[in-house]
C-alpha cells in the first residue's frame, strides 16, 4: 500500500524545458507520480516558431501541437492548469498554490523568463508588445489586423526573426537598435551586416544606432520618438530586447539566484530536493535560452530525478537563426576565450570561424549560402 | 513527396529536397531515414519524437 503515499515529482512550467524533463523521464520511469502545474493552459506548443509562424499563415490555435489534456494522458501525469504558485514552503515540502497545498517529493523549476521591458515615455508608452508566449502571439495578430507598418525594438535574434516573417508577409518593418549591426551580442560585424541587404530587400528599414524614447498616440496608429530626435510611425511597436529569467518565486523561498536560479551541474539548486533547468536557470554564470541546452538538461535531470547517476554536459550547441531571407547559424564563443575571427570563405553570405591561440576553431557563424553547413562545421570541432 | 516539421522546434523536413548537407538525399521519405538520424536544428532523435505532417 506503500505507492498510495509516494508524493510527486512537481514540475513548474509547461514550456519546452518542463515537458522535456518529464517526457525524458517518463522513457526511463512510466510509474512514479508526476504532477504538472503551468500558470496558462498547458498546451504544447513550439516556442522558436512564434518567430516564424506569420508568413505560414498560422494562427495561435494552429499553433498548438497537442493540447494539455492530451499531453497529460499521453505522459501519464496529474496536470494542473492555470494555476499560480504562491509560495515554495521548503522546510514543509510542500507548494501554496492557487489550487490548493500540494506536496513533493523533488521540485523542478522550468519557470521561463519575461521580456525585458524598457521603460519609455509618451502617452502611449504601454502599446508595446512582447511575444513571449502563445497568448501573446494571440495578441500580435489581433493587432496585425488592418496594421500596415510594425517597428520592432531590439536587432537580436527575436526582432531579426519577426521582422523577416512580417516583411515577407507584406508588412513594413523598421527595426531599431541602439548598436551598430544585427545580432550583434551573438556575431561578429562582418558576420551581422550579411543580414542588411537581405532584409532591406524584402522592405526592412535598419536604424540603428537610436532607441525609442517615447511613444505616443498618432491619428493612425503611433508616432515614436527615437533618441536622435527623427521620429517614426507605425501601427504596431514591438519590444524584443531580450529575456530576464523568472527568479523571484526561487529568491523568496531562499534558493541561490543571480541572473537565473543558480544550479550546479547536477541540476540541482541549493536546495537537494529542487532542480531548475531552461530559461531560468544559470549554470557556470551562464543562461542558456535556446532549443539544445534545453533537450540536453531535459534529459540529464531526467535520469537525476529518476536516481541514475548524470552530469550536465553540453556538447557544441550551434543556434539557427531562422531568417528566412538570409538563414543563420552560429557556435557562439565565450566572451573571456582568446583568440580571433577568420573569414573562411564568402559568396553569398560568409563562413567564419573562431581561432584560439593553437589555431584550434571554437566557435563559427555560418551565413546564407553556408548555413547549411553547420552540422560539418560541428563535427569539425568535435574532432578536431 | 511530403513535407514534414520538428514538433519541438518547427524545424522543415521536405523529402522533395532532403538534407544534402548531412548526407541525406533529395527524395528521401521521412521513413527511409534512419532512428539514430537527430533533428539539426533541436538535436531530438527520430526515434523519440514523430514529426507531424504539414
Amino acid at each position: 500500500m506503500e505507492e498510495w503515499i509516494v508524493k510527486p515529482i512537481v514540475v513548474l512550467g509547461s514550456g519546452l524545458a518542463g515537458y522535456t524533463a518529464v517526457r525524458e523521464f517518463r522513457k526511463l520511469n512510466a510509474d512514479a507520480p508526476v504532477t504538472l502545474i503551468s500558470r496558462d493552459s498547458g498546451d504544447f506548443y513550439s516556442k522558436p516558431m512564434l518567430s516564424n509562424a506569420f508568413a505560414q499563415r498560422k494562427d495561435a490555435v494552429s499553433l498548438i501541437q497537442t493540447p494539455a489534456l492530451k499531453m497529460a494522458e499521453q505522459l501519464n501525469i496529474s496536470m494542473l492548469a492555470h494555476t499560480e504558485i504562491n509560495v515554495i514552503d521548503r522546510s514543509g515540502k510542500q507548494l501554496d498554490t492557487s489550487s490548493g497545498i500540494l506536496e513533493y517529493d523533488k521540485l523542478v523549476l522550468a519557470l521561463g523568463a519575461d521580456p525585458i521591458r524598457i521603460s519609455l515615455q509618451g502617452n502611449a508608452a504601454d502599446a508595446v508588445i512582447s511575444v513571449n508566449d502563445l497568448t501573446d502571439y494571440a495578441r500580435l495578430r489581433e493587432a496585425l489586423e488592418g496594421a500596415n507598418s510594425i517597428s520592432i525594438m531590439g536587432g537580436g535574434l527575436i526582432g531579426c526573426e519577426f521582422a523577416n516573417d512580417l516583411a515577407t508577409a507584406g508588412y513594413e518593418v523598421t527595426v531599431i537598435d541602439p548598436g551598430t549591426y544585427p545580432l550583434a551580442s551573438l556575431i561578429p560585424e562582418l558576420a551581422g551586416k550579411q543580414l542588411l541587404q537581405p532584409l532591406a530587400q524584402l522592405g526592412v528599414t535598419w536604424r540603428f544606432g537610436t532607441s525609442v524614447q517615447s511613444i505616443d498616440l498618432a491619428s493612425k496608429g503611433y508616432a515614436l520618438t527615437l533618441t536622435d530626435r527623427s521620429v517614426v510611425k507605425a501601427d504596431i511597436v514591438m519590444s524584443a530586447v531580450g529575456l530576464r529569467p523568472r527568479i523571484q518565486l526561487a529568491r523568496e523561498a531562499g534558493l541561490e539566484v543571480n541572473r537565473g536560479i543558480v544550479i550546479n551541474d547536477q541540476l540541482c539548486t541549493n536546495d537537494n530536493s529542487i532542480f531548475a533547468l531552461g530559461d531560468c536557470a544559470e549554470l557556470d554564470g551562464k543562461v542558456l535560452p535556446f532549443v539544445l541546452p534545453i533537450m540536453h538538461a531535459g534529459r540529464t535531470l531526467a535520469r537525476i530525478l529518476n536516481n541514475q547517476a548524470a552530469q550536465l554536459i553540453f556538447p557544441a550547441m550551434p543556434i539557427v537563426v531562422k531568417t528566412v531571407a538570409h538563414p543563420i547559424a552560429v557556435l557562439p564563443v565565450p566572451r573571456d576565450l582568446a583568440g580571433e575571427w577568420r573569414v573562411m570563405a564568402s559568396g553569398t553570405g560568409i563562413k567564419m570561424g573562431f581561432f584560439d591561440a593553437q589555431d584550434r576553431i571554437k566557435g563559427f557563424v555560418l551565413t546564407g549560402e553556408y548555413a547549411g553547413e553547420r552540422n560539418a562545421m560541428t563535427k569539425m570541432l568535435d574532432t578536431q | 513527396m511530403k513535407v514534414w516539421q520538428c514538433v519541438v522546434c518547427g524545424f522543415i523536413y521536405d523529402e522533395a529536397v532532403g538534407l544534402p548537407a548531412e548526407g541525406i538525399k533529395p527524395g528521401t521519405a521521412w521513413a527511409d531515414i534512419p532512428d539514430d538520424w537527430a533533428c539539426p536544428d533541436c538535436g531530438v532523435a527520430k526515434a523519440d519524437f514523430e514529426m507531424v505532417e504539414v
